[in-house]
This record gives C-alpha cells, structure tokens and sequence, in this order.
C-alpha cells in the first residue's frame, strides 16, 4: 500500500511496574500502520498486550519507549495536544455499559461531542445520527440508561464514541458477552458505519471468525508482539503458527485444513462457510475426486 | 440415577412495585439434573437462562412452582445453607468473585465460612488448586492473574466447599478462546473424575458439543432438550431461536440443500471432513 498511514505505531514499548518486582512489558518494540479507511481486525489471547496496545492510539498510555504517530506526527510531541488526539481517535472500551452515568441517554450520547464544544441543533443532530448508527431508535433517547438491557446500553455506550466523529474508531471487544443475534446485528451496524462514513475501525476481538467476517486485514498479537499481520486470507494460512500462539483459525478454516490434508483440492485458508461452500460446489461440478 | 436438581413448574418474576405488571422471566419450567449428568444450558440474552441458573443453589427461590436441589425445597430457609454447600455457582464476571488479596486465602474463603477446621482446609484448599492446575499460584496476587486463571481461582473456591454439583452462569463468556479452554476442561474433569454434576449457561454453541445434554431456553421456557447431536443439527430451528448452528453443521446444511447426499451429523471437524469426502467420493 502507498498510502500514507493514519496511525503508525513506531517500535512501541510499554513496560508496567518499572523498578518493581512486578515489572513486565506488555508490549515490546511493536510496529504496525493502520491506514485510512480501513477495517482492522486486531486479535491476540489475554495477555497478549492488545489492550495497552490500543490505549496507547488515543494517548491514554504513553509509551515509555518508542513513538505514536497520527498523520505522521508524534502525538506526544506537544503535550497539550493530547487532548484532540482523545476526540480523533475514539476508544470504547471493553464493556462500555458500565461507564454509562447521565440520567438520559441521549444526554449520555451528547457527552462526548458536547466536550468537544458542540450545542444546540448540531449537537442533537450528531446525537440522533450516532443513536441511528448503532440501531437504537430515536425514542429510547429519552429513556434513563439504566432501564435499558445489556445489549442496548452496550450501544449506548459506542454512540457516545460515535457521536464525537472520531477519524478512528478503535473497539475493544464490542461483542464480548452477546448472544450470537445480537453479535451479529451489532458487528452489521459497525460494518455500515464504516461504509457510510468511510472512518477507519480497529475491531479487538479474540473471536478469529468475527474478525474474518469483517475486517480488511488483521494483526494477530503475541508475546507482546505482532506476530502475524496481513489480509485474513494470508493469517489464517498460517493455521499451526496461529494455534502455537494460543488462537485458533475459525472452524471453517479447520474443516478445509482437514479435507486438503485429505487430499481434497481445496485451498486450506477460506474462512466462511459461504467461500467454502462455493469451493466444493465447483470441485464437485468438476467431479473430482477424494 | 439420582435427581440432583428438579424444577416443578417453576415460575418467577422480579419483584416490583405494587400495582405494576410482573412479567415473568421463567414461565413454567420442569427440568430434572441427574447426578453426575454434564448439562449445558443455551438460550440467547433474556431467554430466562441465567435466572433459571440462580434458582439452582437458591440465590433466587420461586414465585410459583418448586425447586428442589439433592431433594431440598430452596425456598425453605432452613435448607438454604445446605442447598449453597450442594450446589456452587460461579459467575460471568471474574473480577467480581474474588475476595482475597491472596489466591490460598481466596480459595479458602468459602470453606471457612462452612466452620471447616483447619487442617481440613489446608488439604481442601491444595487439593482445590491442583484440581483445577493453579497449584503454582497459590501465593500470587489474583489481581495479576488472566481471566481464564482467574475463573479457575473461583472454580478452585467452589470445589474446596465440596459440592455436588457446580453451575457456571455464563463463566466463560469474558474469556478469550484459550481461558474459555481451560475452564471447560477443568470442569470436564471435575464431573469425569469426581462425578461432580456440572451445569454450564452459556451462548457460545462449541462448548455444548461434549455435554451429555444440551437444554434450550426462550422466552422463559424449555424450548429444545436432548443430547448435543440432536440439538445442534436443527439449523433452522435454533435460527428461530436467536442461536447458530455450529459453522461444520451450517456448513453440511448449505450442502445439502444443493443436493448433496451428506448428514448433518457432524459437529466435529473430522466428522464433517468425513461426510464432505464420502459424498465427494460416491
């Protein structure tokens, strides 16, 4: 890609409880672009150092050994500016229904762009279009968070994101804890806010078929590292290396491991049920054989 | 075998104000546990699931109807504390169960509320961690644990009170693949090697393969109830359910519904290599 990136990530390191017993780098020498536009799948099993790693993107951790660029420049270059940085890349954090706190939530919506000096009609408007994006209809808005269930405070929570028009939606885990239903119509309606608004998302998950489904290109993290980065196709041909580093390749993905290990002509790295389904469609029509 | 759990049209509201309408979460439930039994419980969120869950060892007694734990009423007040030590729970959220700034002392919690003696809980506490492979962290602080390891601290704090049965609300959903691993085949062992009867809530259709049972909840009731093999096949009917087939089942079913001859019997990778290479092969 010659794209320019809107976030590199420039030999980051973070090390916890320096000078303690407990001292640990959560993140070492990591490098990595993210580039404008894009769906980035970001994936690593507990520990990894995905989170510090994210917290890092919006200035909430500073790194205390390498760089965090935004459009080039070093976030941290100039102190004050830390604070726009917070407005163009937003962050929802795991579980985000718990930091819900106003009494309505189109007031808890309006949090994040009212800081950022918006009011009046514009202010509403950003609110009811955030609302729009995430599915919660507009009645719900006068509603107190805390009538609402899990899975719609839960949006509540990524409108307040949405609704300060980040450059950068980052999301930790959305989906952690939701039934497949409302997995499926939350990860739909963050899919048609990255078209619609053509803003670049990084979904952290640690669900391989949830980030295969949707993201563009994937960086697996390991060991405080990036051990793997590149479209879902070239990851999940790394099946062994990706099971050695704790995660698995998505079930489909193992089932056509199995039949090429067979003999079967399929290609070992499909990943959804649909692509596999067509491959063996074709390989049948073709008559081969097992 | 014997009923280590059984539900007779077990009905139950939240309270609330008088006057408002009660809706009820569980309408009419008649279940029964067999001791020893391993049983997974799926429904998608607001089936009635997790309040069902709580019925089990009385953090929730019923509005109408009966639940019975090792043939205790848990609605009786007298039988709470021996319907507690029958049936542990361990809950979703592993930051909100531990207690102790030490693991040892975390695990030892419950059986000392119990008026174990001493020594007694020593043994328990040892034999708690090694059953679960956190032996090696007895001394650490929990905070700095994964959560997979520290759901299994509240799983070793279960078995030390010695229960007969262990219910996991929805344990597994805050971990990753590798933590969700560990907790299920430390409780697959638990109910293999010690017979303990396992009951574990969950949405994530994988874990309800190896279950002797698998029980559907929607809408407050038992929806679907049998082995994995039948459940998990009824592409269609978990879809009206709010729940997926596992991906080798939906897999077989596009399949098949383009002619091919294959069974939707396979809920594990192998065996759906299998039946794609017997009607490739035919």
């Amino acid at each position: 890609m010659t794209l320019e990136p809107i976030i590199r990530v420039d030999h980051l390191t973070h090390t916890y409880g320096e000078g303690t017993p407990f001292c640990r780098s959560a993140v070492k020498d990591v490098c990595l672009d993210i580039y404008p536009g894009e769906f980035l799948g970001m994936i690593g099993h507990t520990g990894s150092g995905k989170s510090t790693l994210i917290q890092h993107l919006n200035g909430l951790l500073k790194p205390t050994g390498g760089r965090i660029l935004f459009h080039g420049r070093d976030i941290w270059a100039d102190g004050a500016k830390i604070r726009d940085i917070r407005f163009k890349v937003g962050l929802v954090f795991q579980y985000p229904e718990y930091q819900l706190f106003e009494e309505t939530v189109g007031k808890d919506i309006a949090f994040g762009p009212r800081n950022m000096g918006l009011e009046g009609d514009a202010l509403q408007e950003r609110v009811e279009e955030a609302a729009g994006f995430v599915g919660l209809p507009a009645e719900l808005l006068d509603k107190s968070p805390f009538e609402l269930s899990g899975g719609q405070k839960r949006r509540v929570a990524i409108a307040g994101v949405i609704a300060m028009m980040p450059e950068v939606l980052i999301l930790d885990e959305p989906s952690a804890g939701l039934d497949p239903a409302g997995r499926d119509s939350l990860l739909q309606n963050i899919r048609s806010y990255h078209e619609a608004t053509g803003g670049t998302v990084v979904l952290v998950s640690h669900s391989m078929d949830e980030v295969a489904e949707n993201a563009d290109r994937i960086a697996v993290l390991a060991d405080a590292g990036v051990a793997l980065c590149g479209t879902p196709r070239e990851v999940f041909s790394h099946g062994e290396e990706l099971e050695a580093v704790g995660l698995t390749v998505p079930q489909v993905t193992k089932v056509a491991m199995e039949l090429h290990r067979r003999g079967v002509d399929i290609d070992p790295a499909v990943y959804t049920i649909e692509e596999l389904h067509r491959a063996l469609s074709a390989l049948r029509r073709g008559g081969a054989p097992c | 075998m014997k009923d280590m759990i059984q539900t007779k049209s077990l009905t139950f509201h939240y309270p609330v104000e008088e006057g408002e309408p009660a809706p009820n979460v569980l309408r009419g439930v008649d279940l029964t546990i067999e001791q020893g039994s391993f049983v997974v419980i799926l429904g998608h969120n607001g089936s009635g699931k997790s309040t069902l869950a709580k019925h089990m060892n009385a953090v929730l007694v019923p509005s109408a109807g009966q639940v019975l734990v090792d043939g205790l009423d848990t609605a009786e007040e007298e039988n709470t504390l021996d319907v507690r030590r029958c049936v542990g729970m361990v809950f979703q959220n592993p930051d909100n169960q531990i207690v102790a700034n030490v693991v040892e002392e975390d695990v030892a919690f419950g059986p000392e509320n119990l008026g174990v003696p001493t020594e007694e809980i020593a043994r328990r506490v040892t034999e708690s961690l090694q059953a679960v492979g956190m032996e090696e962290f007895a001394l650490h602080a929990p905070h700095l644990l994964s959560g997979g390891q520290k759901q299994r601290v509240a799983i070793a704090g279960v078995i030390a009170m010695e229960p007969m049965c262990i219910v996991l609300d929805e344990s597994t959903a805050m971990l990753d693949p590798s933590g969700r691993r560990e907790v299920l085949e430390t409780v697959g062992r638990l109910n293999r090697e010690k017979g303990i009867t396992v009951v574990l809530i969950t949405h994530h259709m994988s874990e309800a393969v190896d279950a002797d049972r698998v029980i559907v909840m929607d809408n407050g009731r038992v929806a679907m109830d049998g082995p994995p093999m039948e459940i998990l096949t009824q592409v269609e009917r978990l879809r009206q359910l709010g729940l997926a087939a596992p991906p080798t089942v939906l897999l077989l079913s596009a399949l098949q519904k383009d002619g091919w001859d294959v069974s939707l019997e396979a809920l594990t990778v192998e065996s759906c290599a299998d039946e794609i290479c017997r009607a490739l092969g035919a």
